[in-house]
């Protein structure tokens, strides 16, 4: 071996294969060689959340703790491929309205984080304080719970207030 | 992909005609920034661009025996390494205020992680190692870190043979810039004085630890110059540093501004800029250069950690006698924007109170550790921790409650600040405390909910899980802030703006041009506002931020909005007389109107002042082209005496006041800021929903300096914590509600009546948190971030 | 860096006797960080996410078989009731993103004193399922973390699965860390009752070079418990045996200065979480005995 293995994967829908580095993390293959940037690169090291994505339908990972070989035959969501043609997904509008954002680095961790905080608070994932034997169902999306759910997304410009609004309006 | 795949655009942003000033509208940017396609400075990409890496010193202070970059040099993939040596010109040096930071170590390093080498090579990896192969050899060199080890008779001077503007005057080399204010006679007034409150104070190094790491791409041109995609905060003085080090006429360093991912002072002096440029010009390739967080820690300067030491004065009636202060301010090894920031931590270090008779003393020392230089609140952010600290001591002394004692004590407009200016527009102090005040405090213990378990996130140690209650107690405490608008102390500080007036498609529309760094406060909504508002158009378009245009001056000190919001109005106004002028030309003929009315353009017409309309705007152009570049300055300042410290310094004052709520757990020293209310009076809010926006970021930033942000440096002077592992700022759980209370009281000198306002709310947030938490747990607290080791006495 | 992708366990495990000095990779939550910031560089890497069973548990009669790859997120969602300890402890780790692929596995692998994981595993007793083509052993947690960083694993050896007693009794687990969320912590703390065995066992992380437990407090609690009658007649314990309790707590700590937190700070900090997680865990059993006995 040299090294280097050929991945292939789904990219926001498109298929995209190359022979790459081992070493090279899923936020590198999508930046450097898929030539999607909307995933930032904040930490390298899962600290910030700005390269947050979707895998295989709505599961937040960091795409900076994933080797991209270890992906082949997966399916990668980013920013850009939740909005419907030129119809923004409804979180992204929320964000917009909202104000959620300033400089909008940590934006395309957060949108994709509350997308999936939205989808997990429906399938009623537990929060830190769901007591054991609460039956399985939909989590209403107070502010405490947006605040937990959305805690492995750091934005520094202090937009939270902000970004509490916007996804407590979609999650309604 | 071909080509600059990956530029900045134009931002246009269609709106109804109501989307002028004093709307919450929208930002142009937005969309871009959402859908993930909004260019970043570290997403720029070029065909066949090389990668650049920084060789980093490992120590703080040492004399370089040796550097041999030969083994670099051979590895495959790499295309050049360059160190001192092999700088082009005369001009090794830049910096913003003195020219003393080294483009490359000059044989000595004097601060931890100070650039070392440089390698270009076709992959950011190989750059990387190869950087790691490059021999160099160290004597490490005594460290200076502090004021007793800076002064000391044998004390290595860092910057021999200073030939800068305040060498003179300095009374130790290692001392930057000292800056004394003496008003009154502070020791009869002390006389006077029925109690006299000391207290020492310390601030640890802030970092402004901005998402977007430092970042840019250097393209060589063909007629030998460079163009650089950058995210700064001031293009112009980033090119004015630029040139001469490459041996370039300015003109052939092109600048163009990508997008920024957060500033707030921390891009204001360079980081990549000359070694993007430099490894381009070597190679002949596109060099792109991306900091990872680590290096980013030291990439950039940091808010200067102080010690300060501070006496007031009252009468048993609760009025202030006298202040004295001494503010120390590590300034690390090079100067960057120390100097102002001493002026700043000087003339506002009596805070937003009328006291006379006061001797103030504030320096910048060079050490060894790392450099300091702007960060939101530059200087004011120090003096306000203590100067509040001290309100509570005073008040608690007198017996008098904390907030009475401040208004009685509060400045107005006509107060005379120490330098012997006077406020000359709206100080709501006494006012913006009484509003924040007022406002209903959160309801308690709001952890307990009905047969269930606590609810850890609303506590002390959130979703850690470390009490359910227990040990917690509840704290409120206030603070109030001063903080300067504009550059200050003499500064030519000035705008230019741009604007071209044309008719597309039929519709009247302004293209607004300027060099603002847009770092995510909003300046191009608000330009799109002011030109719609000026003009009369719907359609606006946002050009790209670049030096095609005149300078723009900082995305920094409270100031763009006044500076070239100012800038894009007056230009605008221009451009309408222009328009005027050609309406009258071509219809003035048609209605006396034209020459006897105050004429307007609004909803895309030209209308008279009593609502008439007299015609098209479209029609007025027909296909003339109004395009005018204009600068604006504010009204000039006066540099500060260097003796007295006397002199019209500051353009503009601007307040904030905040009510800080926290639950303490006393025993663990775990704090939870439960609801962070603010008080601040902006002049004219030009758009409301961006200003609010401004002040909960200001807040949360002074909230993460009150509890938990800090650079952690050694006794070696080396940096312990350059991670977001172990440099900790807020999240959104440990971010509370933050109600605020927006006054708007015009200042007649400013455009539209307006205030700045970016950095006024990070001032008062730290000292309220921990005013606070002093009122929970009734310790003294004297230094910020506050450690749970602090609270627990352990 | 060569990467392999065993399909199997048995692969794995003959991958694992071929490279010994493979770092094996799951969630990557851990490993990935090194690697980033180039502070290791693993000539192999062993990715073990294809195999389907490291994501799978089981609850029995009386222990919980948990995959050594199934990660927090399931921990919390599935295992609440059975390993209340681990699914607590699990919920503070990092951030939901970290939680969708980190896994206890990969804690046990790293060893490191600040996993959040070991407090809750070392209280609970469990066994640590470990493999290679030798053969399976079973490790007793109370023997797994043998050093900085190290654990009991011979080179060629591979973590399959944890074996945790189901909870027999309250379980709490409390972390100090600066911030309220997505935090390292400065210290963290384990417990759970056993009233089956009338034993108490305990868990200390981030305050010694490994995780360790409370031995002398354990021993001093169980006897003082058995010798009030306290299990039987759910009492509120006196506060002077909490308070000495935390005491062997703290003491048990050998705890260094560094930029998270001081050496005294976290015997200090470790002392008010053992006392108050007894008082929750105590509470909580004297109400389900209260519960059991009006039922």
């Amino acid at each position: 071996m040299d090294g280097t293995s050929e991945v292939g994967l789904r990219i926001n829908g498109k298929p995209f294969s190359r022979v790459i580095d081992n070493r090279t993390t899923l936020l590198d293959l999508l930046r450097e060689q898929a030539g999607v940037t909307g995933p930032k690169k904040g930490c390298d090291h899962g600290q910030c959340g700005a390269c947050t994505v979707l895998l295989d339908g709505d599961r937040r990972v960091n795409a900076c703790l994933l080797l991209a070989v270890s992906l082949d035959g997966a399916d990668v969501t980013t920013v850009e491929g939740l909005a419907d043609g030129d119809r923004l997904h409804p979180v992204q509008q929320a964000f917009v309205d909202h104000d959620g954002f300033q400089c909008g680095f940590c934006t395309p961790g957060q949108i994709c984080s509350a997308v999936a905080a939205i989808a997990e608070a429906r399938a009623g994932w537990p929060s830190v304080v769901t007591p054991p034997d609460t039956p399985p169902g939909p989590v209403e999306p107070t502010a405490a719970e947006i605040r937990e759910r959305m805690s492995g997304n750091l934005c520094r410009c202090g937009a939270y207030v902000n970004i509490v609004a916007a996804v407590r309006e979609v999650a309604r | 992909m071909a080509g600059t795949t990956r530029t900045p655009t134009n931002l246009t942003q269609g709106a109804k005609a109501d989307a002028g000033i004093g709307a919450s509208t929208l930002r142009p940017d937005g969309t871009l920034k959402v859908t993930g396609e909004f260019a970043y400075s570290s997403d720029m990409w070029h065909e066949d661009m090389l990668w650049g890496f920084t060789l980093r010193s490992p120590h703080a202070h040492a004399r370089i025996l040796s550097v041999d970059t030969s083994d670099a040099l051979a590895q495959a993939g790499v295309y050049a390494v360059l160190t001192h040596d092999d700088l082009p010109t005369e001009h090794k040096k830049y910096g913003l205020e003195f020219t003393d930071t080294p483009v490359l170590a000059d044989g000595v390093v004097r601060h931890h992680g100070e650039p070392v080498a440089l390698v270009a090579a076709d992959h950011p990896e190989t750059a990387r190692r190869a950087a790691a192969k490059i021999k160099v050899e160290y004597e490490e060199l005594p460290v200076v870190h502090d004021e007793a080890s800076a002064l000391a008779e044998d004390a290595p001077l860092l910057h021999p043979g200073r030939d800068d503007h305040h060498a003179h005057e300095v009374p130790h080399p290692n001392i930057v810039h000292r800056q004394p204010i003496i008003r009154g006679d502070a020791n009869a007034a002390a006389r006077r004085a029925d109690v006299i409150v000391t207290g020492e104070y310390e601030v640890g190094m802030q970092d402004q630890a901005f998402l977007g790491p430092e970042s840019g791409l250097a393209v060589p041109g063909e007629d030998g110059g460079v163009d650089l995609y950058v995210a700064t905060q001031w293009l112009h003085s980033d090119l004015r540093q630029i040139a001469p080090v490459l041996g370039l006429p300015e003109e052939k360093v092109r600048m163009t501004l990508s997008g920024v991912g957060g500033a707030f002072g921390g891009r204001e002096d360079l980081s990549m800029q000359i070694h993007a440029c430099l490894l381009a010009l070597r190679t002949g390739k596109p060099v792109k250069i991306v900091y990872n967080r680590f290096e980013s820690f030291f990439g950039h300067v940091h808010r200067h950690p102080a010690k300060l030491w501070y006496e007031h004065g009252a009468t048993r009636d609760g009025k202030l006698t006298h202040m004295k202060c001494r503010i120390v301010l590590d300034g690390g090894a090079y100067a960057s924007a120390s100097p102002a920031v001493v002026g700043n931590a000087s003339s506002l270090s009596v805070g937003p109170y009328v006291i006379e008779d006061v001797e103030i003393e504030a320096v910048a020392l060079y050490t060894n550790n790392p450099p300091c230089g702007a960060m939101r609140g530059f200087g004011a952010v120090q003096a306000c921790f203590a100067y509040e600290a001290q309100m509570d001591k005073v008040a608690a002394e007198l017996g008098m409650d904390p907030v009475e004692f401040r208004q009685l004590n509060a400045m107005t407009q006509g107060t005379i600040m120490p330098t012997g200016q006077v406020v000359d527009s709206p100080a709501p102090v006494a006012e913006l405390l009484r509003r924040v005040k007022a406002l209903p405090l959160p309801p308690e213990n709001q952890w307990e909910s009905a047969g269930q378990t606590a609810d850890v996130r609303a506590l002390p140690g959130g979703l850690s899980n470390t009490t359910h209650g227990e040990g917690v107690v509840r704290g409120v405490g206030y603070a109030v802030g001063i903080k300067n608008v504009g550059f200050s102390e003499g500064f030519d500080d000035y705008s230019t703006a741009r604007v071209r007036l044309e008719v597309v498609a039929g519709e009247p529309v302004a293209t607004v041009h300027t060099a603002m760094a847009e770092v995510g406060q909003g300046g191009v909504t608000v330009h799109a506002q002011i030109a719609r508002t000026e003009l009369g158009v719907q359609q606006v378009t946002i050009h790209p931020a670049d030096t095609q245009v005149g300078s723009a001056g900082s995305t920094s000190a409270s100031r763009q909005t006044y500076m070239t919001g100012g800038a894009v109005k007056n230009t605008c106004e221009a451009v309408r007389d222009k328009a005027l002028q050609l309406g009258r030309r071509r219809f003035g003929t048609f209605h006396p109107a034209w020459a006897t009315a105050e004429l307007l353009l609004e909803g895309g017409k030209v209308v008279t002042d009593g609502g008439e309309v007299l015609a098209d705007l479209a029609d007025v152009l027909g296909d003339d082209v109004v395009d005018l570049e204009l600068e604006f300055r504010h009204r000039p300042t006066e540099a500060f005496d260097i003796v007295t410290g006397q002199g019209f310094g500051h353009v503009q004052y601007s307040f904030a006041a905040h009510r800080a709520v926290v639950e303490v757990d006393t025993e663990l020293g775990l704090v939870k800021v439960v609801e962070l209310a603010c008080a601040q009076d902006v002049g004219k809010a030009l758009n409301p929903l961006s200003v609010v926006g401004q002040i909960q970021g200001g807040t949360t930033q002074g909230l993460g300096l009150a509890v938990m942000e800090e650079i952690i440096v050694d006794p070696k002077s080396k940096v312990r914590n350059p991670s977001f592992t172990d440099y900790l700022i807020p999240t959104i759980l440990d971010t509370p509600t933050i109600p605020v209370d927006v006054l708007e009281l015009a200042d007649d000198h400013a455009p539209y009546g307006l205030r700045g306002i970016g950095e006024a709310p990070t001032l008062s947030s730290t000292p309220a948190v921990v005013s606070a938490i002093r009122a929970a747990t009734g310790l003294a607290l004297k230094r910020v971030p506050v450690r749970p080791e602090h609270i627990t006495g352990v | 860096m060569d990467f392999l992708r065993p399909a199997s366990w048995e692969e794995a495990l003959a991958a694992k006797a071929e490279h010994p000095t493979a770092v094996p990779i799951a969630g990557g939550t851990d490993v990935m960080v090194e690697i980033n910031f180039d502070h290791r560089r693993p000539d192999v890497l062993l990715d073990l996410n294809r195999i389907g069973e490291l994501h799978d548990w089981e609850v029995g009669e009386d222990t919980v078989r948990l995959g050594a790859s199934v990660s927090y997120t399931r921990i919390i969602e599935n295992l609440r009731s059975v390993l209340p300890g681990l699914a607590t402890a699990s919920h503070t780790v990092a951030s939901p993103q970290i939680r969708n692929r980190g896994g206890v596995g990969g804690n046990l692998g790293c060893a490191s004193p600040a996993g959040d994981a070991h407090p809750a595993l070392l209280a609970s007793g469990c066994e640590v399922e470990v493999a290679s083509v030798r053969g399976t052993r079973m490790i007793p947690i109370d023997e797994f973390y043998v050093g900085v960083k190290r654990n009991a694993l011979a080179p060629d050896e591979l973590i399959r699965a944890i074996h945790l007693p189901r909870a027999d009794g309250p379980q709490q687990f409390s972390k100090v860390g600066t911030r309220n969320a997505m935090v390292i912590a400065v210290c963290a703390f384990g417990i759970a009752l056993h009233p089956s065995t009338r034993t108490v066992r305990t868990g200390i992380g981030s305050a010694a070079p490994t995780p360790i437990r409370a031995k002398a407090a354990e021993e001093f609690l169980a006897a003082a418990l058995e010798e009030g009658g306290f299990w039987d007649n759910g009492k509120i314990i006196p506060p002077a045996v909490a308070r000495q309790f935390a005491e062997l707590v703290s003491g048990a700590a050998n705890p260094i200065d560094d930029v998270r937190g001081s050496a005294s700070y976290r015997r200090h900090a470790l002392g008010v979480m053992a006392r108050r997680t007894l008082g929750w865990t105590w509470d909580e059993y004297r109400g389900n005995e209260r519960s059991a006995r009006c039922a």
